[in-house]
């Protein structure tokens, strides 16, 4: 079972570091096509900051920044838009993941450049969303301790 | 002279890492194994980050590596303390002079 370490400096650590591996993998996650990275390792990143919150903080404090039953729709939901930002051009007329052919009102040369940035965002939101769900699930965290 | 200094700043980290892994080889104990795994390793690679952010000059590289020293330096002791605190927590008696074998 988890329980929390009741050690202070632990405590005030990972909640020092907790933001900054979150501003890390956002770094991560939006500047995926420019450098090494991208939205599994963005995504991942999100995952340990909320994992180790987890692991320190214990149950209902770090239920508090992100609450279990959040885990699976956030997986859902990026999926979503990795399929919606792959399909959508279809209907419009053009090939999967043809990024100029969404129909978001912007330029062509623009889209066809950050378009990449939706397929990112999305893969992120799925990875945060299913590990953090298989940490719950492995760990028994939603479950009440008796 | 700036290079040298550099120099003199990479061999002093890449030393400490060597006796940080000499350490965790050599140690009898849990706990004495963590102080050699975790003490000379966060300061050695704080020597060789500075070291190669001075050889560079200032620019976004080292900006980069001074996030990472500061990231090094909060994350690191802090795990040694972690793993120090269960282990005690758990009962791991420390290793004394008695506990050799050859009584040397």
């Amino acid at each position: 079972m988890i329980r929390p370490q009741n050690s202070v400096i632990v405590d005030l650590a990972v909640r020092i570091m907790a933001p900054m591996i979150q501003i890390f993998a956002f770094y991560v996650i939006f500047h995926g096509h420019y450098s090494p990275g991208g939205g599994f390792q963005g995504g991942a990143l999100l995952a340990a900051s909320i994992l180790l919150q987890r692991v320190v903080l214990g149950r209902r404090r770090s239920a508090r920044s992100f609450p279990p039953r959040l885990a699976i729709p956030f997986g859902a939901v990026g999926i979503a838009i990795f399929a919606g930002t792959g399909l959508w051009p279809l209907v419009t007329g053009g090939n999967v993941l043809q990024y100029d052919y969404l129909p978001l009102g912007l330029s062509p040369v623009f889209l066809r450049n950050t378009g990449i940035l939706l397929v990112e965002i999305g893969i992120a939101f799925a990875v945060l969303g299913t590990l953090v769900s298989i940490y719950d699930d492995l760990s028994n965290f939603q479950r009440k301790e008796r | 002279m700036i290079t040298y200094v550099a120099y003199t700043l990479m061999i002093l980290g890449t030393a400490l890492l060597l006796v940080g892994a000499l350490g965790l080889l050599r140690l009898p104990d849990f706990y004495c194994r963590t102080h050699a795994a975790t003490k000379p390793d966060t300061f050695g690679l704080v020597l060789i980050l500075l070291g190669l952010g001075i050889y560079d000059g200032l620019t976004l590289t080292t900006v980069k590596m001074l996030v990472i020293i500061l990231f090094v330096f909060l994350a690191n002791p802090t795990s040694s303390h972690a793993l120090g605190r269960a282990a005690i927590l758990r009962g791991l008696t420390p290793w004394t002079a008695s506990d050799r074998k050859d009584g040397r």
